[in-house]
């Protein structure tokens, strides 16, 4: 079914659509014009000499190894934050989903994450695994396991999927238990009368059906762990050790804010940019069809 | 919840019945142009630290921050304003405060303002967004590494020999202490920002360790045997209850500034060609010399006998010496006032080893902190400039000047501040707190003493300290993690060197 509102005249929606669009105008376009041309550009810090540079910038980036490095990191974070967090929301929103007392405030709890600004998340992280006083970490190390994520990739790296995994899961689970909840009954119904049950039922009636659901989340999160997790990240580890903890966006941001290289920063915002908008085409192209049918 | 929008019905069957929630489309694609900004963003506002802020708050900072920082205070009186960013927290801020009081009740025509712009390479970065907006203060607190790229910087800023020169206010520099003065001057002498806070390189140790471990707790190691030969015998120690809280021998904090840069100034060894970059900008690094080198493979091997606690980058492993954890903690002198604050046992301040092998006359070490650099504006008046020349005079005063030392930890930036704290009976009372000054003095500066001009020396800090800790990991030898970042940093330098037309 589709609602339409019909204007009588021109000029009303035109008004009620401009702030918006006066705002991704300045706010979002502008700036992003503005990337473009820097990336071409080379110029010193505080703007004095700019000098037309072409595509070197990206042909510098591209010829680098560390910056290659740095996207296979991503992917790989990407993907781990991703796989974690939405497995563990719908873990907890098949288990909220069913009848059982308070579960109004068993739901409500779960979403509270999701309200934390990503710094203080970064420091309730650093509380529990500081390998000298936080909570776990000492107690990692009490019992002789060599706890300390400040001069161990691996453990960096884990750290990092954790706290931002963690703070995505209470979104994942609101939709995958919307989710769950528009699943008609009946169809769970006429499937318990033919005898399927348990994790049976799960994978062949739930599961299905909620792959809308899971495939919207699965963008969503990917776009989330390769932009959004950049506070948790600086908080925690600012890209160490080494750089085992460095993806594109933390790179973005060493490069442009702390070392004031605007040409190379921008050229990888420029990248980031292409890459979001090859996510957003394809999230777009299968969910728009699939509303169609 | 910070959300940008609301759901939008495009959200297909996954936004069933969660109309209201709030999550949805909008708030999506607000991540995705987010991150397009980056660079731009850095310019348009003053906060470019906190670069992911929700729209909201952007839109509300991209509109406020410039009148809050320069013009928001024009309305209230009829003085001339004086806007100053600094990056001082705890006691040293309030320092930065009561000079500014200090000074505003001092006469009558001109108020200065203290604004706290967040950590240096905050303050750095968002002197440079609000120059390029036309919006910059009249000073800002710039730290030394900062002073490479501040001096390409030309008209955005007003060299402090140029704002005697056009404003008549007397500005010598013939007040500063040498080796503080030298690190802000031209290689002609003329002095380019005006020294401020200055701090060296020291060690502090835990006299009770020492004690515990049969060492003689009025005797700091002066060389890097001895310090490696107490090191062993404060281990031996660890876990007996004379012991205490004490976990690690040693650990340093500021790795890089302290044992690499440090350690090169003080035994006289290059740290890069001409003149560690104080005669042109095509230098070069070297500091990947063979004693350098042995000075590195040491504090890995001692790493690695769990006789140097590493503990994290730049001040993370101060707390590992107040909190009692480490028994030896290098960092910066400025390091006082939270030893002071924090400790609970006792503990003395002493310079830092040496190699005798090396250079059995150690000179002086340099100097870290920050200086004040005068900035300009297209619509900035003589009187202002006027103004700030004033308050630049006014705090190298000898009270100031000695206050502020003795308050903060850090040197005396003038002969007269320091006589007048030797007057005072400082010294004698706290002693240990000329240490930093008696290094600094040591003997007589050369070429490798100067200091460091380097463009971006805050991002070749950060390569050698990512080498260093792939070294810490046995990923590779100390001698790769120096010629490492030799290469990498090299490349650095070359790539300032075009920015800025050199």
């Amino acid at each position: 079914m589709e609602r339409r509102t019909i204007f009588g005249q021109r000029l009303l929606p035109v008004v009620l659509v401009a702030p918006q669009f006066l705002l991704t105008l300045i706010f979002f376009l502008w700036p992003a014009c503005q990337a473009i041309w820097s990336s071409l550009t080379r110029q010193d810090p505080f703007g004095l000499h700019s000098q037309f540079a072409g595509l070197d910038n990206f042909v510098e980036l591209f010829t680098d190894p560390l910056y290659r490095a740095s996207i296979g990191r991503t992917v790989f974070f990407m993907a781990a934050v991703s796989a974690l967090s939405m497995s563990l929301a719908l873990f907890l929103a098949v288990f909220a989903d069913r009848e059982i007392r308070g579960r109004t405030i068993y739901r409500t709890l779960l979403i509270w994450p999701y309200a934390i600004a990503p710094a203080m998340a970064a420091v309730l992280w650093i509380v529990l695994l500081q390998p000298q006083v936080g909570i776990l970490g000492a107690w990692l190390s009490r019992h002789g396991i060599a706890w300390d994520y400040h001069l161990n990739d691996a453990q960096a790296m884990l750290m990092i999927v954790l706290a931002c995994a963690w703070k995505q899961v209470s979104y994942n689970f609101i939709f995958f238990l919307a989710g769950l909840q528009s699943i008609p009954r009946t169809v769970l119904e006429a499937a318990r009368m033919d005898g399927a049950r348990g994790w049976h039922r799960f994978r062949t009636i739930t599961f299905p059906l909620l792959a809308p659901t899971s495939f919207f989340l699965l963008v969503v999160n990917l776009v989330y762990a390769a932009f959004d997790t950049f506070g948790t990240i600086q908080a925690l580890t600012q890209g160490g050790p080494g750089k085992a903890t460095e993806t594109l966006v933390v790179k973005v941001y060493r490069d442009g804010v702390v070392n004031l290289d605007i040409g190379s920063s921008s050229a990888q915002s420029v990248v980031l940019m292409i890459g979001v908008i090859g996510l957003t085409a394809l999230q777009f192209r299968f969910l728009g069809r699939r509303q169609l049918t | 919840m910070a959300h940008a929008g609301h759901c939008d019905d495009r959200g297909g069957t996954a936004s069933n019945g969660l109309t209201g929630t709030g999550a949805g489309f909008m708030d999506w694609s607000s991540h995705c142009k987010r991150t397009v900004t980056v660079a731009s963003y850095a310019r348009s506002t003053n906060q470019p630290g906190k670069l992911l802020m929700k729209r909201r708050t952007l839109l509300a900072a991209t509109v406020a921050a410039p009148f809050v920082a320069v013009e928001g205070s024009l309305g209230q009186s009829s003085k001339i304003q004086v806007v100053w960013w600094h990056a001082m927290t705890g006691a040293n801020a309030d320092e930065i405060n009561r000079l500014a009081r200090a000074f505003n009740e001092s006469q009558s025509e001109a108020e200065v303002q203290p604004i706290f712009k967040g950590g240096y390479a905050d303050t750095l970065t968002a002197a440079i967004a609000a120059w390029r907006a036309d919006q910059a203060p009249h000073l800002v607190q710039i730290f030394e590494v900062g002073t490479g790229s501040m001096l390409a910087a030309g008209p955005a800023t007003k060299q402090v020999w140029q704002l005697a020169k056009e404003t008549g206010v007397d500005l010598d520099p013939a007040i500063y202490i040498p080796g503080v003065r030298g690190y802000y001057s031209l290689a002609d002498g003329r002095l380019a920002s005006r020294p401020f806070n200055s701090s060296t390189a020291v060690m502090w140790y835990n006299k009770d360790a020492f004690g515990a471990a049969g060492l003689d707790p009025e005797k700091a190691p002066a060389t890097w045997s001895e310090l490696i030969a107490a090191a062993q015998a404060i281990k031996g120690k660890i876990g007996t209850p004379a012991m205490g809280a004490v976990k690690f021998p040693v650990t340093s904090s500021w790795m890089i500034w302290v044992q690499l840069e440090q350690y090169s100034a003080i035994h006289d060894l290059p740290y890069a060609t001409k003149a560690n970059g104080f005669e042109g900008l095509d230098a070069e690094l070297k500091f990947n010399g063979p004693q350098q080198v042995k000075q590195w493979d040491r504090l890995l091997g001692m790493a690695k006998q769990g006789l140097y606690e590493y503990g994290g980058r730049d001040t993370v492993p101060d707390a590992l010496f107040y909190s009692g954890q480490a028994a030896i903690g290098f960092g910066s002198s400025a390091g006082r006032g939270d030893i002071v604050r924090n400790s609970k046992f006792k503990w003395a301040e002493a310079l830092l080893p040496i190699d005798p092998e090396v250079n059995a006359h150690p000179i002086n070490s340099i100097i870290g902190g920050a200086s004040l650099w005068t900035m300009t504006t297209k619509q900035r008046t003589e009187a202002e400039y006027k103004a700030v020349a004033q308050f630049l005079k006014f705090i190298a005063t000898p009270e100031q000047d000695a206050h502020f030392h003795q308050t903060t930890g850090y040197v005396p930036v003038t002969f007269a501040g320091y006589e007048k704290s030797k007057a005072d009976g400082y010294y004698e009372k706290q002693p240990g707190t000329d240490v930093p000054i008696k290094q600094l003095a040591r003997g007589t500066v050369t070429a490798n003493s100067r200091g460091l001009r380097l463009g971006r020396l805050a991002e070749i800090r950060n390569i050698l300290y990512e080498e260093t800790e792939k070294a810490l990991q046995g990923q590779q030898s100390g001698k790769q993690a120096l010629d490492n970042g030799v290469s990498r940093g090299d490349r650095v330098l070359r790539e300032f060197q075009k920015s800025v037309g050199g």
